[in-house]
Order: C-alpha cells, then structure tokens, then sequence
C-alpha cells in the first residue's frame, strides 16, 4: 500500500546547522504520529517543507505518490496537506464564524464569487458545525482578537480541518494550555478531527501527551531521525532519553 | 457584524433621489457635485484595495489611460455618447490594471505604493514626450452628448454630466457594498491580515490582490473619462502624482469602513478647496491641509467612522499579523 506521506533523503541547511539530515520516513494511513525533540532538532522545519513553505536542499517528498517538493502552500494544501500553527495563524480581526468563513471558501472547487454572501447559510452552518465539535459554537461571532489564545489554538486546528485533509499537521496542540486541561484539550482535537483527518501528524513536547495519543513516535535530534517506533519504545531508548526527553518518562 | 446595512433597492433609491436632486442645484454646484462624485470614484477603489492592505498612490494611471483612450476614441471614431465614453474609460482602465495587477500583486506595504506611483509618473513621462498626443499640452475633445441627445444649453450639459456621474459612481457604490460582503470581500480582509495563512487555506492572496487591483483601475478609468467630459481637454497632468495623491488624500478622508464616507469625503473636500479658494485664495492649500489634519487628528478611522461603530477590530492595523507571519517563519 502506498504511504500517504513518503519522504526519502531530505536535506536542508541553514548555514552551518543543519535542519534535515538525510531524513527518510514513511506515514501510513491512519497513524497518529508524534514528532518529538528539543528546540532546533529540525521538526518545525520538517513540517515547513512537507507543506511547501521551505524548500529542501535536496531529497523527495511525495504524498500517495504525488512529487510535492517544489509545491507552494497553496498547491500542497490543495492536495491534501493542511497544518495548524504552534502560534494561531488567524485573521484576528475577523470573528471566528467568519475565519471558518474564509476557510470553507477557499476549499470550494470554483473561484471565489464578487456577489455570493460570505456567510451564506451554507457556508456558516459548516462554519458552525466545525466550531461545534471543538466546542466553541457559541463564541462563533466574537472576534479573535477577544479570544483566549487556547481558544485561538481549537480555532486554528478547526480551519485546517475544511479541506478534510488527507494529513494533518499539528504543531504542539497543546502548548499554552494548561496542565490541568492538556487531556482535555487534546481529547476534543482528537475527537474533533477524526471524521476529517484520518492521519494526524503532531509535534509535542510533553511527553505524557505523546504516550497517550500517539501510536508512533519520531525522535528528531540534529535534523535526523534519532528513534522511530511505538511510544513506549521510543521513550525508553537510552538515546532519546540523553538528548531528547532529558529522563521524562 | 451588528450593523444596519441598506437594502441596495433603498441604495438605488438614494442614488436616484440624489441624481433628481441635481434639478434644484445651483449650476456651479453641479460641477462640483460631478467632480466629487468622479474623484469619489477613484477613492472607492483605492478603498476596495486598501482592503487587502495595499495602497495605491499611482491611480493618475488608470484616470489618465481611461481619459487618454476615451479622447482618443472619441476623436477618431466621433464617438461622443457619455455612457459609452464611460464604458470605454473603464475598459481602458481595467485592462491596464489586469496587466499591472499580476506583477505588482507580489509587493506590499510600501513597496506597493511607491511601485504605483512611479508607474503613473512613467506614463505622465512618456505622456509629455508623446508629440502625437500634444504633448504636455495635450488635446481638447468635443462636447459629450446622451444617447443621440445633445445639449447645447450649458446647465443642461452640466446636468447631464451630472447624473451620469452620480449614477455610475452610485452603482458603483451599490456594487462595492456587495463586494464587501461576498466571499472575495471576505478573503480580501484575510488577505490584509494574514496573507500566509490565506496561502496555506489553498487560495492565492496575489489573486485576491491582482481581482481588486484591477477593480480599482475599472473605477479610476472611468473617472477619468467624466473628468475627460467635464474638462473637454486632456493633458499628462492626469498621471502626475499630484493628481494620485488627491485621490488618496480623498480615501484618507473617508476611511474605508464605509462606502458612503467615500461620497461625503470627496464632497467635503470639494466644498472645503471651493470655499476656501473663493475666501481664502492665498492660504486654500492651507486651510485645506488644516482640515485633513483635523480629520486625522479626530477621527483618525475617517469619515465613516461618525457612523460605522464597533467595527473598529476587524480593520486593526496589520502589525499582528505581521507579528504572527514571522512567527509561522520560524
């Protein structure tokens, strides 16, 4: 079966350091992978040249077999690939009914209509219908710059989402969020997204987060592929525990 | 959103109402009216653009080439109809804007602006250099006439100029308030506040830009065919950035939350320089210049900003997304 995302040979350099290392990885349909590692490991550039902002030095990225290397955003997000922010990427000054609103139309086939009514009841049931699984139904005509940046992250994640993607990138879901209210978060993502996003790639930190949800674990250290496996492999290699999780269990 | 908005059957209405008012006006206010009502024209579409958070401060282009290939038209086929010249005006201007548009769309902020304006000093350059078509004296045109009507009286002329204008930059108006509220008006903000994001929904902010570039160019090309008929005469001071820079000054007036600032600011602004030449006509650039401070000063959101309340968050300056664009760099 051909993976969803196939990525042989990945190289990027930003000066001396080096982001990607000759990264290969295969993503089957329907896994939940985690991409773990300290700050400047090269996961947030991993996910910036899978969804086309960042060029690879050299190497193939393809998605069911579809070259998407030298792809902009736009092009990989029409194929299949959508992405949430570690930092919301929203339009604050619009409200979260109309940022959904943007979103659902920038997913239709045909090109944006000069007449047809942005909130159209099509378009702002959908809009509410994506608010309603994260739960935020009833904050759908507050503007962002009003919400909390918790709320901003469900938002984010729920724009991504329109496109019903074929992978879905998360970068650190539930960073910002408090301790108390992590699972829960991520209960709702997990929730929320499974009638769109069957496979889920997401970049996260804690590892308690990682052990629960993921069931597989890439450990990024130095722009490569330190550890590859199930979560409980993973962290207990020796080697992830040195350079990436610093002994969390 | 929880503001009223007209319904545009109420917005023809008032158009219609404003045109049957022309019939009461003292003549010398008709002209003025018209060269309101056609500068108002312009700074619509700038305010159309600026809603994707570029400024133009090149419009003299597109009002010189829709005035330009309107003359020129006119004097070699005889075309003298008034609707018509105004078509012909905003097709000049439209197409130019379609073969700018695209180019330009890459650039933002002040890049755009400054690329905008030393366009239309090129064209007032080669303007001036062209023996063809008069040079920096330009040519004079023969008088508009209305569908097969002509008007020999002069406040009957002036009339007619009058309610052609009025009605286009209505419709005009009516049109611009509907694209406020479509999808493209939409994406339009989203392109202003995060034009990566808009990338990363699937969709070309350069698009979005290049549809309301052109759009802008439409309306200043037709403005230029009015002031063209209003004039009789047209020379390179239409591209000069001078003349740019009063429809800017108009659309700084206005604000752009409302379609119905961009009317009274030009308005306002006619009445202002009219008076204050007439009283004051060794300090009017003075007076005039007190005012747009005053405005700024005082309702720094423009005009529009008297009536369009708790709007004021979605027209945020773009400096978050700024802000959050870098983030998403990282």
């Amino acid at each position: 079966m051909t993976p969803v995302l196939s990525v042989h040979g990945l190289e990027k350099r930003f000066g001396a350091v080096v982001a990607a290392d000759a990264l290969s990885l295969d993503i089957s349909a329907g896994q939940k992978v985690s991409l773990i590692g300290a700050n400047g490991a090269g996961k947030t550039t991993f996910v910036n040249m899978v969804t086309g902002y960042l060029k690879p030095d050299s190497g193939t990225i393809a998605l069911d077999g579809v070259d998407i290397v030298r792809r902009s955003p736009r092009n990989v997000a029409r194929l299949g690939i959508s992405r949430s922010f570690q930092i919301p990427q929203l339009f604050i000054g619009l409200t979260a009914a109309e940022n959904l609103a943007v979103a659902i139309s920038g997913a239709q086939s045909h090109a944006l209509s000069l007449h047809a009514p942005a909130e159209a009841h099509g378009r702002r049931d959908k809009a509410l219908e994506l608010l309603g699984r994260f739960g935020l139904a009833d904050l759908a005509d507050r503007p962002i710059s009003e919400l909390a940046g918790g709320v901003r992250k469900l938002i984010d994640i729920a724009m991504a989402l329109v496109r019903r993607p074929k992978l879905l990138l998360l970068d650190e879901p539930t960073s910002g969020v408090s301790a108390e209210e992590k699972f829960a978060t991520m209960d709702r993502v997990i929730h929320a997204v499974a009638p769109d996003a069957a496979t889920i790639v997401f970049i996260e930190h804690d590892m308690e987060i990682v052990s629960r949800y993921a069931d597989r674990v890439l450990a990024f250290y130095q722009g490569r592929i330190l550890a590859d496996g199930s979560p409980r492999d993973v962290l207990k290699d020796p080697e992830v525990r040195r350079y990436v999780t610093g002994g969390a269990p | 959103m929880g503001h009223r908005r007209l319904h545009p059957l109420v917005m023809i209405l008032l158009v219609a109402l404003a045109t049957l008012c022309g019939r009461a006006l003292p003549t010398w206010t008709l002209s003025l009216a018209t060269v309101a009502a056609s500068n108002a024209l312009i700074a619509l579409g700038i305010v159309i653009l600026a809603r994707t958070g570029n400024v133009s401060f090149g419009q003299g282009l597109f009002f010189a080439a829709g005035g330009y290939g309107v003359a020129l038209v006119a004097n070699a086929w005889g075309i003298t109809d008034a609707v018509t010249q105004m078509i012909i005006g905003a097709v000049c201007g439209g197409l130019l804007g379609l073969v700018i548009g695209p180019l330009i769309a890459r650039y933002s902020g002040i890049f755009f602006g400054m690329l905008t304006l030393a366009l239309s000093m090129v064209f007032y350059g080669a303007l001036v250099k062209t023996t063809a078509l008069g040079g920096s004296d330009g040519f004079n045109v023969g008088r508009p006439s209305l569908f097969g009507m002509v008007f020999t009286d002069p406040r009957a002329a002036d009339f007619m100029l009058y309610a052609v204008s009025v009605v286009t930059t209505g419709l005009a108006g009516i049109a611009a308030t509907i694209l406020f509220r479509s999808e493209l008006g939409l994406a339009s903000l989203a392109v202003r506040e995060n034009n990566l994001r808009v990338e990363y929904l699937g969709m070309s902010a350069n698009r979005i830009i290049t549809i309301n570039f052109a759009i802008a160019a439409t309306f200043a090309g037709a403005a230029g065919a009015f002031a063209l008929m209003a004039q009789r005469h047209i020379d390179p001071q239409f591209a000069y950035w001078t003349t740019s820079g009063e429809f800017v000054f108009v659309a700084v007036l206005a604000g752009y939350q409302s379609v119905a600032a961009v009317f009274v600011a030009s308005l306002a602004l006619e009445l202002v320089r009219s008076f204050s030449n007439l009283y004051l006509p060794n300090t009017w650039q003075l007076v005039l210049g007190v005012f747009l401070l005053g405005v700024i000063l005082f309702l720094p959101r423009g005009i529009g900003s008297l009536w369009v309340r708790g709007r004021h968050k979605r027209i945020e300056p773009a400096a978050a997304a700024v802000a959050t664009q870098r983030e998403a760099a990282q």
